[in-house]
């Protein structure tokens, strides 16, 4: 039932803008839709190395976004370096906990996770694994939706920068991490958007051997 | 070698898993799923073109009354701070950070009003029936854009930071926030009333060159 013919083992191109099939040239070369002309490709290009360099880049800067402070407050009473960790520590406290969970998840979790779920991704594409492929496939697209709500706690040093400037008071500063920290998110992003999901399905239906030249990185 | 166009049901290959497969014929509010991997292959969303069109009205209205007014504000021993979001960006900016003030104008203000803009252009040309040069880099472009507006991570962003403000000083929600809040409800309600095959109907099916 899982096996089945797809647009590459017979020679069609899939425009993943509108949908449209379109041949397969013999000569190779580029090729774009013919009702939409977005440029075809049997395959994302370089698909798998593309992720893997941003996978790894990701997680070099998941260290700094985490261990360095993200929020620097100085008020009358001294200064305060917070990192992601410690700010999840202080709404919980301070008896927000939903909050502070919500944080939690959105902050730490996802950006670890999300880097998990694309190294299994790309090892299992690699290793041609025909394992649990439905569940793979939703692995993707959550990963995919998720992404995004990892920006939260730049949003929240954003909003905190610009209101708590009382002269003589407090003011809230943004810290080294917010960088690295937004560079993660960036590039896990990125990384899921130019995983092809296609490849995962590739060892159930293989493409014939001449279409398979073109696939490869 | 399969038929790809005549009078047999379209056939199209999903875009998450390469199956080949033929599209049903759906009714109003259907949506038709991969046979092999689940992933949503075509929706029928009802009045298309006028929903979309309504919607995309009422989001840049609120879209300019989100940026042209206090989003939050807070008030402690008698003084008062409200801050509008390019005044937040600008502070971010000012502090030194200028690649995450980049970051934040791009996603929750760049972003958001190209996607819109282009968006509006092609709902426009879909109406007049023409197909100007460069409508499909157009949809492509408003394609490639909506994974990174992210106008509804920023409210709750602005949530958490005032629950971190609120026990040192009271908090103030500005029209800007209510507006950001209904911009996400007509953001989200457009990109379900938006049926992409709209843009393609006038071609209809291409035969494979």
């Amino acid at each position: 039932m899982r096996a089945g013919v797809t647009a590459l083992s017979v020679g069609l191109l899939c425009c993943r803008v509108c949908g449209q099939l379109s041949r397969q040239p013999d000569g190779g070369g580029h090729v774009r839709c013919p009702r939409c002309n977005a440029p075809l490709h049997a395959r994302r290009p370089a698909s798998m190395s593309t992720t893997w360099a941003l996978t790894l880049a990701a997680m070099l800067l998941y260290l700094p976004a985490n261990l360095l402070p993200i929020m620097v407050t100085s008020s009358f009473l001294g200064s305060q370096q917070d990192t992601i960790l410690s700010g999840v520590v202080f709404l919980w406290r301070s008896g927000s906990w939903p909050l502070a969970l919500v944080v939690f998840f959105a902050s730490v979790m996802v950006p670890l996770l999300k880097i998990l779920a694309l190294l299994h991704l790309l090892l299992s594409v690699q290793r041609r694994s025909t394992h649990r492929l439905v569940q793979r496939a939703r692995l993707y697209r959550l990963i995919e939706f998720v992404g995004r709500w990892s920006m939260l706690d730049i949003y929240v040093i954003v909003i905190l920068v610009a209101l708590v400037r009382f002269q003589g008071l407090a003011t809230v500063e943004a810290g080294p991490a917010a960088l690295s920290f937004a560079g993660v998110v960036i590039l896990t992003m990125l990384a899921a958007l130019s995983f092809d999901p296609r490849l995962m399905w590739d060892p159930v239906s293989p493409p014939p051997a001449s279409a398979r030249e073109n696939t490869r990185d | 070698m399969p038929h790809v166009h005549g009078t047999e049901p379209p056939l199209t290959a999903c875009h998450e898993c390469d199956l080949l497969q033929t599209l049903p014929v759906l009714r109003a509010r259907e949506s038709a799923r991969c046979v092999r991997c689940d992933a949503v292959l075509l929706r029928n969303p009802t009045d298309s073109l006028e929903r979309t069109s309504a919607l995309v009205a009422a989001a840049a209205v609120l879209f300019l009354l989100a940026n042209l007014n206090p989003l939050v504000g807070i008030e402690m021993q008698g003084m008062r701070v409200e801050v509008t979001l390019s005044g937040a960006v600008q502070a971010l900016w000012n502090d030194g950070m200028q690649a995450v003030a980049g970051l934040v104008f791009a996603t929750v203000i760049l972003f958001p009003v190209l996607e819109l803009a282009m968006l509006g252009v092609l709902l426009i040309l879909v109406r007049l029936h023409r197909r100007a040069r460069g409508f499909g880099m157009l949809f492509r472009l408003v394609r490639s854009l909506r994974p990174w507006g992210m106008v509804e991570v920023l409210l709750l962003g602005m949530l958490v930071s005032l629950v971190k403000l609120a026990h040192l000083a009271s908090v103030i929600l500005g029209v800007a926030f209510w507006a950001t809040a209904a911009l996400i409800v007509v953001l989200a309600a457009s990109a379900r009333t938006f049926n992409p095959a709209l843009l393609w109907q006038d071609v209809g099916e291409v035969g494979p060159a």
